[in-house]
């Protein structure tokens, strides 16, 4: 769905910072001076036949394409499906993830818009944060001091060409490797280590997955032609000295927005050597996050000191120290994100932006905290209960005696229906 | 060993290519050499692999049958025969000549990226504002104190450069009395008009919303918040720096002119920044705490008094007031 809508669009792109006056039928921007890519960018939005869908679509499937990546992380993860021998694929599909937020971000830069500049804006503020190369590297990604108009047809290549190349050699590989490994499964009658039980890929595992992918692209068309996204004819052409209140990213970026929102005003100064602001929030975090996930397989060996070959899935339940921790993380990256949009939250709720700020930066250690102490209570609890998080009542009956006491109604009696 | 030399030969040509691509990045500039040098770089490798492979490498000649294409085929595990000493050293030398030429390769095929971009030099520390430029907004209209309101902004640029992304400057007129400015800088701010950077220090967005009743200037990308009466020092927000704020007085025809750049780097911070005050770039001659010149006589040097330290012309110092003219008082 990405590739043939995208294939379409670039067809009528124009990678090309040069300045052209508008002079088309949006009436707000006529004779306004942008970028030959932003005009292209209103071209296919008003002008082609069918560019506004493909457009929508386009950055509809982006958005769904990095959310299905985190589903089915979030899945391999709570049921240890990353375990010996899928070490590897994991880290596969952790830079499958890294690779699609670039190519998300890539992407939606490169409307020219007043938006998406803002967002270079802060990408390139990133990049000369890092001690010792910064301005080195931000020059070299950006071909000089932000804003150039080299950035755009950069930003284009990574965009159509690199970044895909890599991306679908990466899916080839992890699908490679699916292949030769076969399936993990849940326990189950005649379900061992040593098996593996399903349908084979033809021809019913086919259809499905087929099927599968039409119904997806058939979601992704009704968003793309009835739910309007990013509607650049209203951000407006970038003008390095505008911007727009509120600014948002796309979501996959909203917990990095996020956590450069959060960050102290600490800049220490140490040896001579600036530490900016923007350094850590920006740069250490992501790294540090990336990172732990990428490695936790081997991390969660080392710390359990099993090295045993798995190809059971575990139930959460069952691993509770490991489901606590992915809880936490995630509600750590869900404050993080709401962070992201703290100023429009605060606008909706009528709360001053510093308390929101306040409020979100405690909120970002005790809501994790809470969350992994709760989920390990529980997975321990439902252990113990074997009970089912859904399908069965739990606690006990009371009923009320004649001399005003209570006594409890024995589970044969309840089921009995008193 | 007499038939393997050339295969070292090999390998080290094509390390020594290498190197000189490298060299010649930096020296020169021709396609010709450039794609000789690349050539024999290549090419040498290229032989000397194959050579390894043909002349050095003593396999047998296997004969595999052919497996039926379908379930249930497993690889053979192949077996290695062993090795004789010398054949041992042998390889471990391959493994080295062949693995420098493998990395000089690397970085001759790595060094073109720097064309990428400039070296930054100091084109992060610097704008286009000069002493005597004209505060013109972005048609290149100047500006007079009466011509923006009070409690008004206005986003500048110095006279012809209109647009320039890193010179863009807001204006504010207060009242003076609200003012609480360093008392250096008292003359930066004629009829109550101060100008700072456009640039937010944190992230480099333009600083674009003012709240007037609070006097306070607001990132709207990640909610910076800097005080306008005091020099723009940070308030709230992730931004740790105060807007760097441009040395302007009223000229003789009336209009707003910068009697200087800004005394700091504008916009985001980064690692080697010459923030005024930092010793590295200001105090190379006295470092006296006091107002008073007591340092050695140096062409312009004289204290900087918003830390209290002095700078010299000689160092790389950003304190324009300072060090290019005296502040005006």
């Amino acid at each position: 769905m990405l590739l043939a809508t995208g294939t379409y669009l670039t067809l009528f792109y124009r990678p090309d910072a040069a300045p052209v006056i508008y002079d088309g039928p949006y009436e707000p921007l006529r004779g306004q001076e942008m970028s030959a890519a932003y005009e292209s960018v209103l071209r296919i939005s008003y002008e082609v036949k069918a560019g506004l869908v493909m457009r929508q679509i386009h950055h509809w499937a982006a958005l769904v394409f990095v959310a299905s990546i985190v589903a089915h992380m979030v899945r391999v993860f709570f049921t240890g499906a990353f375990r010996k021998p899928r070490e590897i694929n994991w880290m596969v599909g952790v830079t499958l993830l890294v690779l699609a937020i670039g190519m998300g971000f890539t992407g939606y830069s490169l409307p020219d818009d007043l938006l998406s500049g803002t967002g270079l804006r802060i990408a390139y503020s990133a990049l000369i944060s890092i001690p010792f190369i910064g301005p080195y590297l931000g020059f070299l990604v950006f071909g000089g001091e932000f804003p150039t108009e080299g950035i755009i047809s950069r930003l284009f290549v990574l965009h159509v060409m690199l970044l895909p190349a890599i991306v679908i050699g990466l899916i080839g590989l992890h699908l490679g490797i699916l292949w030769r490994q076969k399936h993990t499964q849940f326990a189950g009658k005649g379900r061992s280590e040593s098996n593996v039980v399903g349908k084979a890929f033809w021809p019913q595992q086919l259809f499905k997955s087929t099927g599968l992918m039409l119904l997806t692209g058939a979601v992704l068309a009704l968003l793309g032609g009835l739910v309007q996204i990013n509607a650049v004819w209203n951000y407006g052409p970038f003008d390095p000295s505008a911007v727009s209140a509120p600014s948002q990213p796309d979501w996959y970026v909203g917990w990095l927005e996020g956590a450069i929102r959060l960050w102290p005003p600490f800049e220490p100064t140490i040896f001579g050597i600036t530490i900016p602001s923007m350094f850590i929030p920006g740069v250490v975090i992501p790294g540090i996050g990336f990172t732990v996930m990428a490695l936790w397989p081997f991390a969660e060996q080392r710390f359990t000191k099993d090295r045993a070959m798995h190809h059971m899935l575990d139930r959460p339940r069952d691993r509770p120290v490991r489901t606590a921790i992915g809880m936490a993380g995630i509600l750590y990256v869900t404050i993080l994100t709401v962070a992201g949009g703290n100023d429009v939250l605060a606008l909706t709720f009528k709360v001053p932006i510093e308390a929101m700020v306040w409020f979100l930066r405690i909120g970002l250690f005790v809501v994790p905290l809470l969350g992994g102490i709760v989920t390990y209570r529980l997975c321990r609890e439902m252990q113990s209960s074997g009970a089912h998080p859904l399908r069965r009542r739990r606690g006990v009956r009371l009923r009320r005696k004649p001399d005003g006491g209570f006594e409890e109604v024995s589970p044969d009696e309840a089921r009995s229906g008193v | 060993m007499k038939g393997a030399r050339w295969i070292y030969a090999a390998f080290v040509v094509s390390m020594l290519a290498s190197v000189g691509l490298v060299t010649f990045y930096f020296i020169g500039e021709s396609a010709q050499v450039e794609g000789v040098l690349l050539g024999l770089a290549l090419g040498g490798m290229g032989l000397g692999v194959v050579g390894w492979a043909t002349t050095l490498m003593d396999v047998p000649t296997e004969t595999e049958e052919r497996e039926p294409l379908g379930p249930g085929a497993e690889d053979p595990a192949a077996s290695e025969p062993p090795l004789a000493p010398e054949e041992v050293t042998r390889r471990k030398m391959l493994v080295r000549v062949a693995g420098a030429a493998a990395a000089a390769m690397g970085a001759a095929l790595a060094i073109p990226a720097l064309s990428l971009g400039p070296r930054p030099g100091d084109r992060l520390d610097k704008t286009k504002w000069t002493a005597g430029a004209r505060l013109v907004d972005s048609l290149g209209n100047p500006q007079r104190p009466a011509d923006i309101p009070l409690n008004g902004v206005k986003t500048v640029f110095p006279a012809g450069f209109e647009g320039e992304a890193d010179s863009q400057t807001v204006v504010i007129k207060v009242d003076p009395e609200v003012l609480e400015l360093p008392e250096e800088r008292a003359g930066w701010a004629p009829e109550g008009c101060v100008a700072y950077s456009k640039i937010c220090t944190h992230a480099g967005c333009p600083v674009g919303l003012y709240r007037a009743e609070a006097r306070e200037l607001l990132c709207p990308c990640h909610q910076s918040t800097f005080d306008v009466t005091r020099g723009c020092e940070p308030v709230f927000g992730p931004a740790a720096r105060a807007l760097p704020q441009l040395p302007m007085e009223i000229d003789d025809t009336g209009f707003l002119v910068a009697t200087g750049d800004f005394p700091e780097p504008v916009g985001p911070s980064y690692w080697n920044m010459d923030v005024s005050g930092d010793e590295a770039g200001c105090s190379s001659g006295s470092r006296s705490d006091s107002a008073s010149n007591t340092g050695p006589a140096r062409d312009c040097e004289r204290s900087f008094p918003i830390t209290g330290r002095s700078c010299s012309a000689r160092s790389r110092c950003f304190a324009s007031s300072c060090c290019l003219r005296p502040a005006p008082i």
